[in-house]
């Protein structure tokens, strides 16, 4: 039997520091981490609990934008009313990901490092071959069953979706990971696959995400997340969108567009051809369906997801002009 | 033993084919017995047996489809913490042959649950057993085995896969069905096919097995005590009655637990090996080959008909897939052989040997994929000649059953048909594709009928009256959550003339009178009928006794019977005593009365026993005599497809089914209901998905293997249009549990057409097909 050490940490500084050892990883709600540990992906030597650690679940909301630390649970950002009215896609996409049981688990943090649901990347007795298990061993899925694979931001190495749907919102408003005192944005956190499809967050040993900031904006304040899925219920996105939009004082020209897309990409996407194709244009349905089409330029299928590229401009459009009908 | 007390609420009268009075007799609605010890936890299922010196075994399974193990390197695995043994072929007992479910002699040779000759990814090829769980699944891990591989049939679509076996059994026709199709004025032909889908129960396959000498104890979820216990007991060499099957409750089967498997075997082995009890669970990815789920099926159907739509020919052509060592018939034509009138007909099926573990039973097997192509078809017809599909329906109708040529026993299809359309408001439809919208939502309404035969067989049970006045059942048979316990207290309540309160139903140990196997919707008729013969005749007993017992306080009243009501006795007259049951006991010192009831034929001897309930080969058909007996239903369906996305949401069903009388209601809507929502997943999420490269169904586990969620699922409303139909059962109910399942798919595929001028062939509907 595999033997792992438990190390409760006492604050963050002694998390950083043990978490930096070889084979240490970190431990908050746990539903990532040892969901991956029982399929054999994850194979911690210790694990670093700080579900305990104080102060890093607060929820502040003000003016300028939101700061949610850590260890504050997916259910209760998607609940928090400062959330709901100034972040509307942010607590939509966290209402409508997991299942209840997880949401209550699960840390803001630890949803930022969730990995792929790649069928061969979580069954590695099965199938050898994954480059971001094994850097070099192959892709098992390029070839197989791809239905739910990556359309974007693919490469020979990797093709594995970014299942979330947080950062996707997240991603549409510049959200900013406080990792301590670093702090990145977070369409740079999530890095692309290319030939180290290994590395997937621009997160060093011995660093932490202790804080996510997410600035307020009009954009942000009128938003959504619409999510299409096989099933209505704890099911990762076919395709989605986080759309945030400002008018000019008329009510239909657009002033500032925010857009980002889940489900068909290796990280969330940002979609900013669609955005600059629309800005200052007025919101007409047409206008925004043929610049919605502009999220999936350079999309690449590998046969079964062929229909993401031809889902996602429509679930892009869909959810710009459902914003546009609350002018 | 498990031991469920009724408590009761009484009802009034429910409007619908139920006769029962009160919640406790049966037709009353009475809840589940059985759910406060589900709800608060007290229910201990089968694995959680805490037993002394308890070891636990761990499969480990080919990664390969096809070949040979080469070898398989123990030595690491037997070294690590807490191992007792590592079984494979090599090491493991040699167990005999068991005989097939039929009962057919098997041939004379050794049988070794884990395999050299790999014909499935997934197939057992040894097992860890360790002292604890995880250091078995750790060990497991460190097993390596080795292959040699060759190239496998990975599916129907595998060019290797060629046309497949003839199963000349399956060949129905009549008339010149070839000849008619040709000269018919109208002529569709389409192909419909059905994907691998898993029962998925919430209860994995498991097991504790014990020996203690030469006496085997197992417990496991079963749909099938004795069948079971015999598979054991032929595989080790014991006898029949050295092997006791205990199952209180299961956690789902939907066809899947009703044999002995080769995990089950595994398990029984280490134990008898180790000298210890072993426990094996299956993972949740070993369910998808650990036993077979639904075969994957195709069908071609044409009907030639008149300009009226009146059927003149069906030719029926359907293949499924099993495995390269075992023989898996999914009968396809099981309901396009009834359904509608034909002058002529004709259907024969193939079978087709693919790399997969041999496919099993699943909620109407048969019936289930059959429907989907005939439904389908007959809705394709009426858009062709132009006529709503209910009315092509009723305008085919079967007055009698157009293959056996006999009466149907009952059959209220038309008044399913009629009963579900006026609920549903399908008078308002309007017949054009993509004629109703919503916003983005295209609404389609779709209508389907489902039918299911009536599979009768034999089942025994004991009735005691207790000294205190209470009741006993006993028997093998089992409680899968479709309510056997609740209805056996019902029916024994009733008969008895006690509450249902003082009625314990003990279920689930093959040590109680027997029962056959708990699938084909087969077990409440043949249930209750078993009670209520032990039930009437212990009353009997007692009334027996109460006039001809000297020391009985009825002795003087010189009468030729009396009423049992409500726990007590008395002379129907109302004059002399009234005393309660358990006084009257007292009075003619008994401490109990005990009969034991059966539906088997007269004069059956003791081998015609054994074999009615250890295999199937004596359910008795359902076209016996003079009747076709079948239960029927029509489902009407309404879907919202988004144009845009091409997601397909479910908002309205209403569905009328005709099961005959009903024991309880509530129990019965509600197995409707989840056949009808397991119909829902059917037609819109449920697909074993198979990477052709390896011949390996690569979304085994419930994240990515999709069944419904409550916000798939609308409101359901389900509308009894039956009758008693006394050639069905002894109660005069008909088979209930896989009913509602048959026709969801096609009225749902039929309802998407309505809505988007779509057909979609292909189940799943899942959105890549409408976009």
């Amino acid at each position: 039997m595999r033997d792992l050490s438990y190390f409760r940490a006492s604050s963050v500084d002694a998390a950083r520091q043990a978490a930096a050892l070889p084979g240490a990883m970190l431990l908050a709600g746990g539903t990532t981490l040892i969901d991956l540990a029982k399929c054999g992906v994850a194979e911690p030597e210790t694990l670093v609990d700080i579900a305990h650690l104080k102060g890093l679940d607060s929820i502040e909301v003000d003016e300028r934008g939101a700061t949610i630390g850590a260890l504050a649970r997916m259910s209760h950002v998607a609940d928090h009313a400062d959330i709901k009215s100034r972040f509307p896609a942010v607590s939509e996409a966290l209402w409508q990901a997991a299942s209840a049981q997880i949401r209550n688990m699960a840390t803001i943090g630890g949803n930022l490092m969730q990995r792929t649901r790649c069928p061969y990347f979580r069954d590695p007795a099965n199938f050898p071959a994954c480059n971001k298990r094994e850097p070099g061993s192959g892709c098992s899925a390029i070839g197989g069953v791809t239905r739910g694979h990556a359309v974007l931001g693919t490469s020979e190495a990797c093709i594995a979706m970014y299942p979330g749907d947080l950062a996707v919102a997240l991603v549409a408003f510049d959200a900013i990971v406080h990792l301590g005192e670093r702090q990145i944005p977070v369409d740079d956190f999530f890095l692309l696959p290319g030939t180290t499809p290994d590395r997937e967050h621009a997160i060093e040993p011995g660093e932490m995400i202790t804080a996510i900031e997410i600035p307020g904006s009009a954009a942000a304040r009128r938003s959504t997340y619409l999510k299409i899925r096989d099933r209505q219920s704890y099911e990762f996105a076919a395709a989605s969108a986080a759309v945030g939009i400002e008018f000019e004082p008329d009510g239909r020209t657009i002033r500032d567009l925010c857009v980002a897309l889940g489900g068909v990409a290796t990280k969330p996407w940002r979609a900013r051809t669609v955005e600059d194709a629309l800005k200052g244009k007025a919101l007409e349905p047409e206008t925004v369906r043929s610049a919605s089409l502009l999220a999936v330029e350079g999309a690449v299928d590998h046969g079964a997801n062929h229909y993401k590229i031809e889902l996602a401009p429509r679930v892009v459009a869909r959810a710009i002009l459902k914003l546009g009908e609350t002018a | 033993m498990t031991v469920h007390i009724a408590s009761t609420v009484h009802v009034g009268r429910h409007g619908d084919a139920s006769d029962g009075a009160f919640a406790e007799a049966v037709g009353g609605r009475l809840s589940r017995v059985d759910g406060p010890a589900k709800i608060t936890g007290a229910a201990k299922y089968a694995v959680e047996q805490q037993l002394e010196g308890l070891a636990y075994a761990v499969l480990v399974e080919s990664t390969i489809a096809s070949g040979k193990v080469r070898a398989i390197d123990t030595k690491a695995a037997e070294a690590a913490p807490g191992v007792l043994q590592v079984l494979t072929p090599d090491t493991i007992i040699s167990l005999r042959t068991a005989a097939d479910w039929f009962g057919t002699p098997p041939p004379d040779k050794p049988y070794c649950p884990l395999a050299r000759d790999i014909t499935f990814s997934g197939q057992h090829v040894a097992a860890v057993v360790a002292e604890t769980f995880e250091q078995a699944v750790a060990a497991a891990a460190l097993v390596k085995v080795s292959y040699d591989e060759t190239p496998a049939i990975v599916d129907l679509s595998d060019v290797k896969a060629g046309d497949g076996i003839p199963i000349d059994a399956m060949t129905k026709e009549w008339g010149d069905a070839q000849g008619a199709f040709a000269s018919a004025p109208v002529r569709i032909c389409a192909a419909y096919n059905t994907p691998r889908e898993y029962q998925a129960p919430i209860e994995p396959h498991g097991l504790i097995a014990r020996w203690e000498g030469d006496k085997l104890t197992v417990w496991e979820p079963s749909q099938w005590l004795d069948g079971m216990a015999r598979t054991y007991a032929e595989w080790f060499g014991v006898p029949f009655e050295n092997v006791r099957l205990v199952s209180p409750y299961i956690g789902g089967g939907f066809g899947s637990k009703a044999l002995a498997l080769s995990h089950g075997a595994v398990a029984a082995c280490a134990a008898r090996m180790l000298g210890r009890p072993v426990r094996l669970v299956m993972t949740r990815p070993q369910t998808f080959t650990g036993y077979g789920g639904r075969a994957a099926t195709r069908q071609t159907v044409t009907i030639g008909a008149d300009a009226q739509g009146k059927i003149q020919s069906i030719v029926h052509r359907g293949i499924n897939e099993t495995s390269m060592d075992g023989m898996w018939v999914e009968p396809l034509g099981s309901v396009i052989s009834i359904m509608y009138a034909t002058p002529n007909f004709s259907s024969r099926q193939n079978v087709v040997r693919v790399n997969s573990v041999v496919p099993g039973a699943m909620r109407a097997p048969g019936e289930n994929p059959s429907a989907f192509g005939i439904e389908s078809a007959i809705d394709e017809l009426a858009y062709e000649v132009g006529i709503d599909p209910l009315e092509i329906r009723l305008r085919n109708y079967a007055e009698q059953d157009p293959h056996a040529k006999k009466a149907w026993s009952t059959r209220q299809l038309r008044e399913a048909f009629a009963a579900g359309a006026e609920r549903f408001g399908w008078a308002r439809r309007s017949p054009e594709p993509r004629s109703i919208r919503d916003g983005n939502q295209l609404i389609g309404w779709g209508v389907a009928a489902g039918t299911y035969p009536v599979r009768r067989a034999y089942g025994e049970a004991i009735v005691r009256i207790l000294a205190d006045g209470s009741v006993e059942v006993e028997s093998s048979s089992i409680d899968m959550g479709q309510g056997t316990y609740t209805i056996l207290a019902q029916t024994a309540a009733e008969t008895v003339g006690v509450r249902a309160d003082d009625v314990v139903v003990k279920l689930g140990d093959s040590r109680f009178p027997r029962a056959g196997v708990t699938g084909g919707s087969r077990l409440a008729g043949v249930m209750t009928g078993a009670v209520y013969k032990a039930a009437t005749s212990a009353l009997d007993q007692l009334i027996g006794l109460a006039i001809s017992d000297p020391r009985s306080p009825f002795y003087a009243l010189q009468a030729n019977t009396l009423v049992v009501a409500n726990g007590r006795i008395a002379s129907p007259r109302g004059d002399g005593p009234d005393v309660s049951i358990a006084e009257l006991l007292k009075s003619v010192g008994r401490d109990h009365i005990e009969a034991t009831g059966d539906t088997m034929p007269a004069n059956s001897t003791p081998e015609d026993r054994y074999k009615n309930y250890t295999t199937i080969a004596m359910s008795v058909p359902h076209t016996e005599g003079d009747y076709s007996r079948h239960s029927w239903c029509a489902h009407f369906i309404e879907v919202r497809v988004d144009e845009d996305f091409g997601t397909v949401r479910v908002s309205r069903v209403v569905s009328a089914l005709d099961s005959g009388r009903l024991y309880n209601p509530k129990l019965a809507e509600s197995q409707w209901k989840g056949g009808i929502i397991m119909g829902i997943g059917q037609a819109l999420l449920e697909e074993g998905i198979v990477d052709r490269r390896h011949g390996r169904v690569v979304n085994n586990n419930l994240a990515d293997y999709l069944v419904p969620t409550n916000a798939d699922i609308p409101d359901i409303e389900v509308i009894s249009v039956g009758i008693p139909d006394p050639h069905s059962s002894v109660l005069g109910g008909k088979g209930v549990g896989e009913l509602a399942i048959v026709g969801v798919a096609p009225a749902i595929a039929n309802a998407v057409f309505h809505a988007t001028g779509k057909r979609i062939r292909d189940l799943p509907i899942t959105l890549e097909k409408l976009i």
